[in-house]
C-alpha cells in the first residue's frame, strides 16, 4: 500500500526523523492559513508540495515556491484539482486533492537514503548515495560502487557503525556525523516496525547552518502486514487508486486494469500473467490481470465477471481456468449467473481444464447462452484476439 | 526417482483440523501418501477423521516418526509454526499459506540458518512425486510417473505444464512449487541442484515469472553445472512495471526483475525457453531430442 509524502513525514517524524515543519491542505484558505503561520515561524519561504502517489512531481509542475502567504495561496488555487502528469502518472495523469506547505530551508547538500527488502539476502538493505535528488535507479545504472549498502539484521536493525560507515562514506562533515546516525537508525526502526515494504529519503538534506532533514518521504507498505498496523491501514487514500481495482479488493480479487480490449479472468497469478501474455502472443492485447485465486467461491467469480465487463474497452473476454481446488463446475455457475445478471452482449470464449471440468462445460452448454468453448490455451488465445477484433 | 518425497516420507498437517487442512489430508491419504497425524494446539490427544492430534510439531514427530509436515495454518500465524516444525527437526517444511508477511519470513530466514530444514515455500502449491507422494493443494489426476522435474514460482502454471507433458503420455519425477513470494525456502537453484543428482530426472523444466532475479542466477547455475536438458518459461511478458502481479514477489521494481532480462539470462544460459505458455510441452519434447549441451 502506497502513503502521500505528508503521511510519511507524520509517521517518520514520531520517530525522531527530522522533517520540515509544513501542514496538508485541501482549499486556497488553509493554504494561505498555512502558509502565514509558518512565515509568522520565522519561514523565509514556502514550498507548495502535490500530493499524488506517484513521484517525479517536481518536473511535472507539482512543487512551487512562494515567497508569501498570497502567492501560495494563488499556487495552492492553481494546483488544487489540476491533473498532474509525471513518469509515473501515465499520460491521463493524476487528479491532485492535496498540497503540504512546507516551510522552505537552506541546502547545502542533497543526498539519498532508501530501505527495500533484498530478496537475495533475505534482509532489509538500508542504502545510501551522494547523488540525492536523482532516481536510485539511474544511479545505479551508471555506477553501481556509487550505492552504499548496509545489511539489517532481523530485530538487531541499524546498528550504530553501520549508520557511521555509511556518514563517513556519503563524505558528510563530521558536524553532522551524530545527527546522521541518529536519523539513519530511526528511519530504519520506523520501516521494521511499520512492516515498510520501501522507504525512500529522497532528498535527504544538510543545511547550511548545520541541520539535518529527511525533505521527502516515500513509504509503502506489505500489504499482507496491514491486519497488524490498523492505523497505517487508515491511511489508504481510494481516490489514487483505480476504482475498478478498488471495487475488486472489496471481494478479495486481485485485478489491475490494463490498456487492451481483452478482458481475462483467470484462476492464479502465475496463470494470469501467462494468459496476458499468450494473448499479447496471438496479436491481441489484454485489458487486465485478474486472478481469481484458487478458493474462489460463486458469489466472488459473478463479481469478478461484472468488474471485468465494465471495462469499457473490452470487446471480448477470455476466462482460462485450471482448476485445482476452484473447481471447474463452481466457476461456470458463477459466469452463468453473472452473464445472466448483467445481460452480457460480449463473445465470451472459454478454456477450462481439471477439477470436474466436464460437469462445468456441461453447465455452460446447458445455459444458453452463448460461449465458446476452446481446447487449449493457445487456441483459446487466437479465438478471443479474433472476435475482439471483429467487435472494432 | 524422485527427489524430496517419496514412498518414505512420513507427513504430519499442522493445522488439519481445519477445513483446508483436512479437505488436502484426505486428498493426500488418498493419493497414497502416508499422513501420520497433525497437530493443532489445545486438541492434542483427539483424533480427527481417524488421524492423531498433537498439541506441538515435537509432539507429533516423537508420536509419529513424521519426517515430513505441511502447514496449513493462517497467516499471522505461520511464521511461528514454520519456525515449530524447524526447532522440532522436522527434515522437510512444506508451507502452503499465501499472505505471511515479508518481515515475518525475514526472521524465518534468519531462524532457519541454524537449523537443518528444508523449507519449501510459502505460498505455493507444494510437492509431489506423481504414483509416490503428494504433499500440498496441486490436483492429483493430472500427473503421470516418470522422468522430468519441474520447478515453478506459480500454482496453476506448474498444472498446465504437468498437463501438456501428461496429454504427451510424457510423465514427471517430481514437480515442485516454491511459492510467489519475495523470500521463500527452496529456490531454483536447490531444486535443480537435487534434480541434477537425481539419475531418474532426464530432463528439467523451470517456470518463472517477473520479480527479482532468482531466474537469472538460475541460468548461471544451469550454464555451470547442469548437463541435462532443461525448458524454461517466464510469466509477464505484458506485465506492467510497478504493479504487483498477484504473488507478492511478482513486481517489477526499478526497471528490474523484467520478463525480457530473464529470458535472455535463460537463452545465454542455453536453456531451451517456450515463447508462449502453451508451447512447453512441445518445448520439451524438442529439447529432449536435441545435442546435449
Amino acid at each position: 500500500m502506497k502513503i502521500h509524502e505528508y503521511q510519511g513525514k507524520a509517521i517518520l517524524s514520531k520517530y525522531g526523523v527530522a522533517v520540515p515543519r509544513g501542514q496538508m491542505v485541501e482549499s486556497r484558505e488553509d493554504a494561505h492559513a498555512a502558509a502565514s503561520a509558518l512565515f509568522h515561524d520565522g519561514a523565509t519561504g514556502v514550498v507548495v508540495k502535490a500530493q499524488i502517489h506517484a513521484g517525479g512531481r517536481g518536473k511535472g509542475g507539482g512543487v512551487k515556491i512562494a515567497k508569501s502567504p498570497s502567492e501560495a495561496a494563488d499556487l495552492a488555487e492553481k494546483m488544487l484539482g489540476m491533473s498532474l502528469v509525471t513518469h509515473q502518472t501515465g499520460p491521463e495523469g493524476k487528479k491532485v486533492q492535496r498540497l503540504l506547505i512546507e516551510e522552505t530551508l537552506p541546502i547545502a547538500r542533497e543526498l539519498y537514503l532508501g530501505i527495500v527488502l533484498d530478496r537475495a539476502v533475505g534482509r532489509n538493505v538500508f542504502m545510501a548515495s551522494a547523488a540525492g535528488g536523482m532516481e536510485i535507479e539511474e544511479v545505479a545504472a551508471n555506477d553501481p560502487n556509487a550505492i552504499i549498502k548496509e545489511h539489517l539484521i532481523p530485530g538487531v536493525g541499524l546498528q550504530g557503525y553501520q549508520a557511521r560507515k555509511i556518514a563517513f562514506k556519503l563524505g558528510l562533515d563530521p558536524k553532522y556525523v551524530s545527527g546522521a546516525v541518529k536519523l539513519m537508525t530511526a528511519l530504519a526502526r520506523a520501516a521494521e516496525d511499520t512492516d515498510a515494504s520501501l522507504v525512500e529519503i529522497n532528498p535527504f538534506i544538510t543545511t547550511t547552518d548545520g541541520r539535518l532533514f529527511a525533505l521527502d518521504a516515500k513509504m509503502n507498505f506489505d500489504d499482507n502486514a496491514l491486519y497488524r498496523h490498523p492505523d497505517i491501514k487508515d491511511l489508504r487514500d481510494l481516490t489514487e487508486e483505480d476504482p475498478l481495482e478498488v471495487e475488486a479488493s472489496k471481494y478479495n480479487l486481485n485485478y489491475i486494469k490494463l490498456d487492451g480490449n481483452v478482458g481475462c479472468m483467470v484462476n492464479g497469478a502465475g496463470l494470469a500473467m501467462a494468459t496476458m501474455d499468450i494473448i499479447q502472443y496471438a496479436g491481441g492485447m489484454p485489458a487486465n490481470f485478474l486472478d481469481v485465486g484458487g478458493g474462489a467461491n460463486e458469489d466472488q467469480v459473478t463479481h469478478a465477471f461484472e468488474i471485468l465487463l465494465s471495462d469499457k474497452n473490452v470487446k471480448a473476454v477470455l476466462i482460462n481456468i485450471f482448476g485445482g481446488i476452484l473447481r471447474v463446475d463452481t466457476l461456470a455457475n458463477g459466469v452463468v449467473s453473472a452473464a445472466h445478471r448483467t445481460n452480457i452482449q460480449l463473445p465470451i470464449v472459454l478454456r477450462l481444464e481439471g477439477t470436474n471440468v466436464e460437469q462445468g462445460r456441461k453447465i455452460l452448454k446447458e445455459s444458453g447462452l452463448n460461449f465458446t468453448v476452446a481446447e487449449t490455451m493457445k487456441d483459446a488465445a487466437e479465438k478471443v484476439v479474433a472476435v475482439a477484433r471483429g467487435v472494432r | 526417482m524422485s527427489i524430496l518425497v517419496d514412498k518414505s516420507t512420513r507427513l504430519i498437517v499442522q493445522g488439519l483440523t481445519g477445513r483446508e487442512g483436512t479437505f488436502h489430508a484426505k486428498a493426500s491419504a488418498e493419493y497414497g501418501t502416508k499422513v501420520v497425524g497433525g497437530v493443532t494446539p489445545g486438541k492434542g490427544g483427539t483424533t480427527h477423521e481417524g488421524w492423531p492430534i498433537f498439541n506441538t510439531v515435537s509432539d507429533a514427530v516423537t508420536g509419529t516418526g513424521a519426517n515430513a509436515t505441511v502447514i496449513f495454518v493462517p497467516p499471522p500465524a505461520a511464521a511461528d509454526a514454520i519456525m515449530e516444525a524447524a526447532d522440532a527437526g522436522v527434515p522437510l517444511i512444506v508451507c502452503i499459506t499465501e499472505g505471511i508477511p515479508a518481515m515475518d519470513m525475514v526472521k524465518v530466514w534468519e531462524f532457519l540458518k541454524a537449523k537443518n530444514s528444508r523449507l519449501i515455500g510459502p505460498n505455493c502449491p507444494g510437492i509431489i512425486s506423481p504414483g509416490k507422494c503428494k504433499i500440498g493443494i496441486m490436483p492429483a489426476k493430472i500427473h503421470k510417473e516418470g522422468n522430468v522435474g519441474i520447478v515453478s514460482r506459480s500454482g496453476t502454471l506448474t498444472y498446465e505444464a504437468v498437463h501438456q507433458l501428461t496429454v504427451r503420455g510424457i510423465g514427471q519425477s517430481t514437480a515442485i512449487g516454491i511459492g510467489g513470494d519475495p523470500i521463500i525456502g527452496t529456490n531454483f537453484i536447490d531444486a535443480i541442484s537435487l534434480f541434477n543428482q537425481d539419475p531418474e530426472t532426464e530432463a528439467i523444466i523451470m517456470i518463472g515469472e517477473i520479480g527479482g532475479n532468482a531466474e537469472e542466477t538460475a541460468a548461471q547455475y544451469i550454464q555451470r553445472n547442469v548437463r541435462k536438458p532443461v525448458v524454461g518459461f517466464i510469466a509477464g511478458q505484458t506485465a506492467p512495471p510497478g504493479r504487483r502481479m498477484g504473488h507478492a514477489g511478482a513486481i517489477i521494481s526499478g526497471g528490474k526483475g523484467t520478463a525480457s532480462e530473464k529470458i535472455r539470462a535463460m537463452k545465454a544460459a542455453g536453456i531451451h525457453v517456450a515463447n508462449s505458455p502453451a508451447e512447453i510441452g512441445e518445448t520439451l519434447v524438442k529439447a529432449a531430442s536435441a545435442v546435449p549441451r
